[in-house]
């Protein structure tokens, strides 16, 4: 009796020893959990809360009033103008530069993937500036752009511009690393066996990355309707006309109507709630994959 | 084995993948930043150094490059923090929490910006609480602080977490079973497995912060020599038709970004090859 107690509890010490050495004790994981989830609530739920509070504070009608306003149903429509010029381009240059980066070996690749980069480093100020400076009426390209009657900054075609810029690297860095990872057996086995190079993309090459790409799409228009500090430098604010979303809920917010703020900001947050849950989705749906094919 | 095929590319679209690729980022933005840097050229050296080191602007760069780098450092710690309970701990709603992270990525940043204003104000939310105290925030250093946080809380999260899914268990058992105790494996064993990642995502916080401008301006109030950041001054120039003075200072924004991203691709070199 006595041997085996003495047994059982030197496993129990050993078991406990073990334990100790190779996770925390329980009290500091609650600890760490709780520090993480004051920081995460501080940060992330709080400011979403204020603006959805913000926005139906005074009820649904007062928001809708605030939505449906002519100069807020304006800036809604050039948003929208501008994401329907944009995130197609800029999609099928990010499939485009995948294509070309992943299927083929060729030489300057890791620099031309780090030019891709580029414009999410530089700040969103300084794209809107270099537009400015060049087809602005006191820059370079002024003179001769209002010769022609043509209009850049201050106008449509500047937001277009600094927009595209801003959100040009989304798609693509989604999918450069997934279509690298895929490699490209299936692509060559598709070709070889007399299907053309479309419909080999078309069947084989976009079912493998439509996830990947659906997020990157959806990440590409959140950014593009959110962007500011650009949008800013070229637009001009010009009231029911070159007002996008964000300037008009900075426009409202500097006159101190702030529910009507927050009534707009509450769309753009709707936008970025899907953007982030389509992103879970696509992440849960690989992790599930990945579990199948290794069971 | 003895027949080697002779070496054709099966795959076609090279050509026009390729050439789409250079001819659109060339368009949309390597001649427009080339021709900046070429307008920027065209200004004497007195005219663009004295833009650059006006007293206004020397003050701002100190809160922008400051300011990015003490949200960058709170951003390294509870983002190291957050990547290590969500990979190791299980708790409810970790999902959910999980998905959240990303949300300063997506949120634009002029809702950002008022949705911390608002927050931190004197009769806000969490402004009212250290009103009591005598800490302010809105229209403060702090507050400027407080929105560059904001803004780069998921890279050091999004770096360091699949670096830390990735670790094997095995490694941490073979330190416990060669006696060390927790805090050391830590010390020895995890942290410099991480330490890469933790370093890209410093960098990547830091960089973001740097040229940050929709979340800052609303929360920081703009007074000159205090809560001025450098991006703020080059809106305020183009603004007032100053295009030398705003060409002067983006250039050193636009050098100072691509020194980061040097730094960054450095960084991502070292942690690859670390990592294979």
């Amino acid at each position: 009796m006595t041997t085996s107690s003495t047994v059982i509890e030197t496993h129990d010490t050993i078991a406990k020893r073990w334990r100790r050495a190779t996770e925390e004790p329980a009290w500091l994981r609650i600890i760490l959990i709780t520090i993480a989830l004051i920081f995460l609530g501080l940060f992330l739920v709080l400011p979403l809360t204020v603006v959805l509070y913000g926005a139906f504070e005074q009820g649904i009608g007062v928001w809708y009033g605030a939505v449906s306003d002519p100069d807020a149903l304006s800036a809604i429509r050039l948003t929208f103008l501008i994401v329907v010029i944009v995130v197609p381009l800029n999609t099928l240059f990010g499939v485009a530069a995948a294509w070309s980066i992943a299927k083929f070996e060729f030489r300057g690749k890791s620099i031309l993937i780090s030019l891709i980069d580029m414009p999410f480093a530089i700040s969103p100020v300084v794209v809107g500036l270099i537009f400015v400076i060049l087809f602005g009426s006191q820059g370079w390209l002024g003179p001769w752009l209002s010769a022609h009657d043509m209009r850049i900054i201050f106008a449509i075609p500047g937001i277009v511009i600094v927009i595209a810029f801003g959100t040009l690297p989304f798609v693509a860095r989604e999918l450069i690393p997934l279509m690298q990872q895929q490699g490209k057996e299936e692509e060559e086995a598709s070709l070889t066996l007399g299907a053309n190079g479309w419909k080999t993309f078309w069947y084989v090459t976009l079912p493998n990355i439509k996830w990947g790409l659906i997020y990157g799409v959806i990440l590409c228009n959140a950014r593009a309707m959110g962007e500011f500090g650009a949008v800013a430098v070229v637009s001009g604010r010009i009231r029911g006309e070159t007002n996008t979303m964000p300037l008009h809920i900075e426009v409202l917010y500097n006159e101190y109507m702030f529910t009507a703020a927050f009534a707009v900001s509450s769309l753009l947050t709707g936008l970025a709630l899907v953007t982030i849950a389509i992103k879970s989705a696509v992440e849960w749906n690989e992790e599930r994959r990945q579990r199948i094919a290794a069971a | 084995m003895s027949i080697t095929p002779a070496k054709r590319r099966v795959i076609p679209g090279f050509g026009l993948t390729m050439g789409f690729t250079l001819l659109y980022m060339g368009l949309v933005f390597l001649i427009p930043v080339g021709a900046f840097l070429l307008y920027t050229t065209t200004m004497s050296w007195d005219t663009f150094w004295s833009a650059v080191t006006q007293r206004q602007v020397v003050a701002s760069y100190k809160l922008s490059f400051g300011g990015s780098l003490i949200a960058a450092t709170i951003n390294l710690v509870f983002g190291a923090l957050v990547a290590w309970v969500l990979v190791r701990y299980r708790f409810p709603g970790k999902r959910l929490v999980d998905a959240l992270v990303d949300l300063p990525f997506a949120l634009p940043t002029a809702v950002a910006g008022i949705a911390l204003v608002t927050l931190y104000a004197s009769t806000g939310w969490v402004g009212q609480y250290l009103d009591v105290f005598g800490i302010r925030i809105a229209y403060t250093q702090l507050g400027v602080v407080i929105a560059l946080t904001y803004i780069g809380l998921p890279f050091v999260v999004r770096t360091v977490q699949p670096v830390l899914e990735d670790l094997e268990a095995e490694l941490e058992e073979a330190s416990a079973s060669l006696g060390a105790d927790r805090l050391t494996t830590i010390r020895r064993v995890i942290f410099p497995a991480l330490f890469p990642a933790l370093l890209t995502g410093y960098a990547l916080a830091f960089a973001r912060a740097l040229g940050e401008y929709g979340s800052v301006v609303f929360i920081s109030g703009n007074l000159p020599f205090r809560t001025e950041i450098t991006p703020l001054l080059i809106v305020a120039k183009a603004e007032q038709y100053d295009y030398h003075g705003a060409a002067a200072i983006g250039t050193v924004m636009l050098v100072a970004a691509f020194l980061m991203l040097l730094v960054i691709n450095g960084l991502q070199w070292w942690a690859s090859r670390r990592h294979g």
